[in-house]
């Protein structure tokens, strides 16, 4: 006997919460997750309708992104546009157009796949995650979110309010994503980029991954690769045999383990290639 | 525990009892009775289900009946007036956009979207919109075809007259 809860404010929201509702925003996976095991939920709670989630903005924090906001949303926001593409063209990625209209950014970080197609560009921008609960509001950076698979930093009381990438944000950003086709498909492997330049040399990179570890990871030693030497074929090569290196990912019922090591290094040489080519 | 919801389907303001968490889709096909829309994998991937939500095309069976209260839903049902086709369906048809007929639904609602949208969509346009509705007899050609002759950016080739049935033949 499933009671439902659709709070217009975070305060309202705070009694459902405290009684352990499960939080539903775009229902894109939890619906799926659901229907298959035939689970009921004690209380649910209605996250789109709560005020402090909602809307896109720049102000003194940064992009400022409600955790309420579709993915159709961040692809319209001229906002995101300005300053953070490697988002929007991870929005872009996203199922099709039927998942973009209802699914999250915040739910996307919650639910906590490995394989979610937004988290590399998030990682890679340094967002920082603003959660509100019972205790007030706290910031998280979102490198220290995700602490093994499927488990988070976020508590049962909690919600993820606001999504906030840091301004001036990166000057290069790309993104990737291999998956089996190009529309609905889960990610095999996901990539985001940030960096700064100076001349031919690749500044305060970050490179992100996901699909390749229990949860999406930097690769540090690859970052410390490109930042080595000017931008080259060569650098392509050798971040790109680094990558193939250093990552673990496993054989599951998307992709092989060879398969991810092999494509991720790909990709990221690829990535390069075209920044290469921008120079 | 059951609770009502208000909303409206096609225009026409509806109350449900049901569980929170139940599929739009159940509802709208059980409930509602409107059995246009079409369940296909039940996860999301094939679009078969789609309906619009506030317009926008969604779908219904990864959305919760407690989510759309208050909220606008249109079927396949609600593209046209009465019981006759609209001119879009008739050009599936015409043009063979429809062959068996699982995605058509799907199509027709998202289809109706992006023209509220783009009432002359780019190729690219359309290839996004219908990318996530899974068509396995036409190769999506005929539906490009069928929607570029409804926006008048293509000659009509049409593949059969008799392709909207009138009843039995003579």
């Amino acid at each position: 006997m499933t009671r439902a809860f659709s709070p217009k404010t975070l305060a309202e929201a705070q009694e459902s919460l405290a009684r352990g509702a499960t939080k539903v925003a775009g229902a894109t996976d939890l619906m799926v997750a659901d229907h298959a095991s035939g689970r009921e939920h004690a209380w649910v709670l209605n996250v789109m309708g709560i005020a402090e989630l909602q809307g896109i903005r720049v102000d003194e924090i940064g992009l400022n992104i409600g955790a309420a906001s579709t993915f159709a949303e961040i692809r319209r926001s001229k906002d995101v546009a300005l300053h953070a593409l490697a988002l929007i063209e991870a929005a872009a990625t996203i199922g099709a157009a039927q998942i973009q209209n209802r699914a999250t950014i915040g739910g996307n970080i919650a639910n906590a796949s490995p394989a979610g197609d937004s988290l590399p560009a998030l990682l890679a921008l340094d967002a920082q995650i603003m959660l509100a609960g019972p205790q007030g509001r706290r910031t998280v950076p979102y490198e220290t979110f995700h602490i093994r698979y499927h488990k988070t930093v976020l508590e049962a009381e909690e919600l993820i309010e606001r999504v906030v990438i840091p301004l001036p944000a990166p000057k290069v950003q790309a993104f990737r994503k291999v998956g089996t086709r190009a529309a609905q498909a889960i990610s095999k492997v996901v990539i985001g980029l940030s960096a700064s330049r100076r001349g031919d040399l690749l500044r305060n990179v970050r490179l992100a991954m996901g699909g390749v570890a229990e949860i999406p990871i930097r690769l540090r030693q690859v970052e410390a690769i490109i930042e080595s030497e000017p931008l080259s074929r060569e650098l392509a090569d050798a971040a790109a045999a680094v990558v193939e290196n250093t990552i673990s990912p496993i054989d599951d019922v998307r992709s092989t383990a060879s398969y991810r090591r092999h494509v991720a290094g790909q990709v990221v040489r690829r990535v390069l290639l075209d920044l290469l080519r921008g120079f | 525990m059951n609770s009502n919801y208000k909303f409206t389907v096609n225009g026409r303001p509806v109350e449900v009892t049901g569980r929170p968490m139940a599929r739009l889709l159940d509802v709208v096909r059980r409930d509602l009775g409107l059995t246009g829309t079409k369940e296909g994998c039940g996860e999301g991937e094939c679009g078969a289900c789609t309906v619009l939500l506030n317009g926008a095309p969604v779908c219904s069976c990864l959305v919760p009946l407690f989510q759309v209260e208050g909220a606008l839903v249109t079927t396949v049902e609600g593209i046209s007036p009465s019981d006759q086709v609209s001119e879009l369906q008739r050009v599936f048809a015409t043009e063979g956009g429809v062959q068996c007929g699982a995605c058509t639904p799907a199509m027709i609602v998202t289809i109706r979207a992006l023209l509220d949208r783009h009432p002359k969509p780019t190729r690219d346009q359309v290839r996004e919109y219908v990318s996530g509705t899974l068509c396995r007899c036409t190769g999506y050609e005929r539906i490009f075809r069928a929607i570029e002759v409804f926006t008048g950016q293509r000659k009509a080739e049409g593949v059969s007259e008799t392709a909207v049935d009138e009843g039995p033949p003579p």
